[in-house]
């Protein structure tokens, strides 16, 4: 064994001996330390670890047990969405968006639309219908976003149950993505000027169903984990960050609250008509990993408040603006092989008017111009604010798509919160930011 | 015709070109013989705004010029104009004041902009002089108000102050704007590359960087890259 690692396992570097350790093999590297006159050890955790969450990659230099430096690698995820979105048409750009961070789609594509209807100028005609599905979706996703948080920081510290009953919920709400959008991510449902379609037949049962039985399932997370000794040993007072550091570090959402500042853009700066919804915002005074997580179980609860609101709230109507210039010409429908467009427009396009066939025909290939200028639209995620910045120069295409992503930002605060703890709370810390890397590196 | 039938001279006010379109119907190369194709727009960004900005705006406005003049900065050497377009509000600052302006921003109890949400960079090719635009958007939780800082730079000279010591969030904004858009931000503490290798060449959302791509065969069918397909602007 101990031959196999001084073939493989090492390597003479410029920078000193690096080891590859692959699992198992600690107890040699530890030995070759002793011995080593540098007391210096820098680790690289990641890209491929599976504590961090997805390709993160972490370079801690370590004494002993303790992060003396903690610095990020990002990068291996990037995938230049937004340099692709200036070579699409303006509706094509939620299909990319909706792929940045993958856990939270339905907020990446409001927000993305949002800021292109802003440039519009009909941000006031979006059919209200379409407004309060939007809600509703976006709420429904937030417990599904803090659901994965859950799981896979509780996965990270031990904790399989946990793991296992975050992922199992999760489940309920990806059964009413995949009966609204046709897909459990990735949906690219919501469109400039409204949705890509209506509520099928069935959907507002289901989904009370569904908040019913979430509901009364949410009592297992406190349970299982928040009054727990060992939970609590590993979560409090760990990756502390309190407001100055915060605001310093443009650190939002979980965060930023579990300073006690209760900063929610939904309150404080309401969009799609979040000022109209009765909920609250939750906050916590730890400024650690704990109260982050107290904050997503609370904030799941609030969210079933505000999508019990939204069914109420559903009234028949339109979900697509009325300006026949912007809207998509057809209403898609689910057929049972999928998604498609609905027979009775392709009736009227192919049999009856040439006119919709035209107008059909420009729309789904040149797409709509939008004027010149430039837009911000925020929308606060389960990570935190998602700001979208877009330019357009009058054409069919995006001049330009920034996404200010929560997880790229909040991730700069890993050094802060890491610097100085132990190497296990790394984890933790990690866990309690959220990063999620297609969001991070886009 | 009286003299009194004269309308006043009209102000003029200063555009801002950013490009030009050619034609009418966005094609490229397909023979237009309507004889539209010949036809040169210009693109141009909304200009300079006059007052009142509207809503609290002008407050803010007032109080930044204000303040800026206390410290014995002229404000309209500072803010080369400002523009109020969509109910937004973006101050154009020459970037030689940035940081005095963004720590203005940040201080005064009557701004307080706490949260900077980090610099969007912008290539536009053709605004001679001025081709990168840096864009900033700061947030005041205090007042709830959110408004828009722009800088621009020449190509030749691609330099900008870094605001990190008065934004430390903008750390990784800056490295991923000098990355994709060669920006280099002065006083920065460490502008590496952040998204693309370290050892990658050129800067890939500059307008001048191509998309790439391959072409993909469907069904015998050559499917062209994304930036070879025909389109319309």
């Amino acid at each position: 064994m101990t031959t196999h690692y001084e073939e493989a396992g090492t390597r003479e570097t410029t920078e000193g001996r690096v080891f590859t350790v692959t699992g198992g093999d600690w107890g040699e590297v530890v030995e070759a330390v002793a011995k080593a006159d540098d007391e210096r050890i820098i680790v690289n955790m990641g890209p491929q670890h599976p504590s961090t969450h997805g390709v993160l990659r972490l370079i801690l230099e370590i004494d002993g047990e303790t992060v003396t430096e903690a610095r990020c690698g990002i990068g291996y995820l990037h995938t230049g969405i937004e340099k692709n979105m200036e070579f699409r048409n303006w509706v094509q750009g939620t299909t990319f968006v909706t792929r940045m961070d993958y856990l939270t789609p339905l907020f990446n594509e409001t927000a993305y639309c949002l800021a292109v209807e802003k440039l519009l100028g009909i941000t006031d005609q979006i059919p209200d219908r379409a407004t309060v599905i939007r809600v509703l979706m976006m709420e429904l996703n937030r417990i599904s976003s803090h659901l994965v948080c859950l799981a896979t920081g509780g996965m990270e510290i031990g904790s399989t149950t946990l793991m296992i009953y975050g992922f199992r919920d999760r489940e309920l709400i990806l059964d009413i993505f995949e009966l609204v959008t046709g897909l459990r991510m990735n949906h690219a449902y919501v469109r400039p000027g409204g949705l890509a379609q209506d509520l099928p037949p069935g959907a507002v049962d289901q989904i009370r169903e569904a908040v019913k039985l979430f509901r009364s399932r949410m009592h297992e997370y406190d349970k299982l984990a928040t009054g727990n000794p060992v939970f609590k040993a590993r979560l409090v007072d760990v990756g502390f960050l309190d407001l100055a550091g915060c605001l310093a570090l443009g650190a939002t959402g979980p965060i930023l609250r579990a300073t006690g500042l209760p900063n929610d853009l939904r309150k404080s700066d309401p969009y799609c008509g979040y000022e109209n919804y009765d909920f609250e915002v939750a906050i916590a005074d730890t400024a650690d990993s704990y109260g982050r997580f107290l904050i997503r179980l609370e904030e799941m609860r609030q969210s079933l408040r505000i999508v019990e609101q939204c069914l109420d709230r559903l009234r028949p109507g339109p979900v697509m603006v009325a300006d026949k210039k912007i809207a998509w010409p057809a209403q898609l429908a689910v057929g049972p092989d999928g998604m498609g467009n609905s027979l009775d427009h392709i009736r009227q396009i192919m049999g009856t008017s040439m006119e919709s066939l035209i107008h059909h025909f420009k729309l789904v290939t040149e797409g709509f111009r939008v004027p010149v200028g430039q837009a911000y639209a925020a929308v606060e995620s389960p990570k935190g604010e998602l700001g979208v910045h877009v330019v357009s120069d009058g054409g069919t295409r995006p001049y330009r798509v920034h996404f200010r992503d929560p997880s790229f930002t909040n991730l700069q605060s890993m050094a802060a919160m890491c610097e100085g703890g132990q190497v296990a709370d790394v984890i933790v810390a990690v866990a309690g930011i959220d990063p999620v890397m297609g969001g991070v590196d886009r | 015709m009286s003299d009194g039938d004269i309308p006043a001279t009209r102000t003029e006010i200063p555009i801002e070109v950013v490009g030009s379109r050619q034609g009418m119907f966005g094609g490229r190369g397909t023979g237009d013989t309507s004889g539209f194709g010949g036809l040169v727009s210009p693109i141009v960004l909304p200009g300079p705004s006059s007052r009142p900005y509207g809503g609290w705006f002008d407050e803010v406005a007032d109080e930044l010029e204000g303040a800026l003049e206390e410290q014995g900065l002229d404000p309209a050497d500072a803010i080369l104009k400002t523009v109020v377009d969509r109910a937004e509000l973006t101050f154009h600052v020459r970037r030689e004041h940035l940081l005095q302006v963004a720590r203005t921003l940040r201080d005064d109890p009557a701004l307080r902009f706490e949260l900077c949400l980090g610099v969007s960079g912008v290539h536009y090719p053709s605004d001679a002089g001025r081709e990168l635009h840096a864009v900033y958007h700061l947030r005041s939780i205090t007042h709830t108000r959110l408004i828009r800082v722009e800088v621009t730079a020449p190509d030749a000279d691609p330099r900008i102050p870094s605001v990190v010591s008065v934004y430390p969030t903008n750390d990784w904004h800056e490295r991923e704007a000098y990355d994709f858009f060669g920006i280099v931000f002065d006083g920065h503490p460490g502008l590496t590359r952040i998204m693309m290798p370290d050892d990658w060449l050129g800067h890939p959302q500059r307008k001048d960087y191509p998309l790439g791509g391959i072409p993909v065969e469907y069904k015998g069918a050559q499917i062209p890259a994304p930036d070879q397909r025909r389109s319309y602007t």
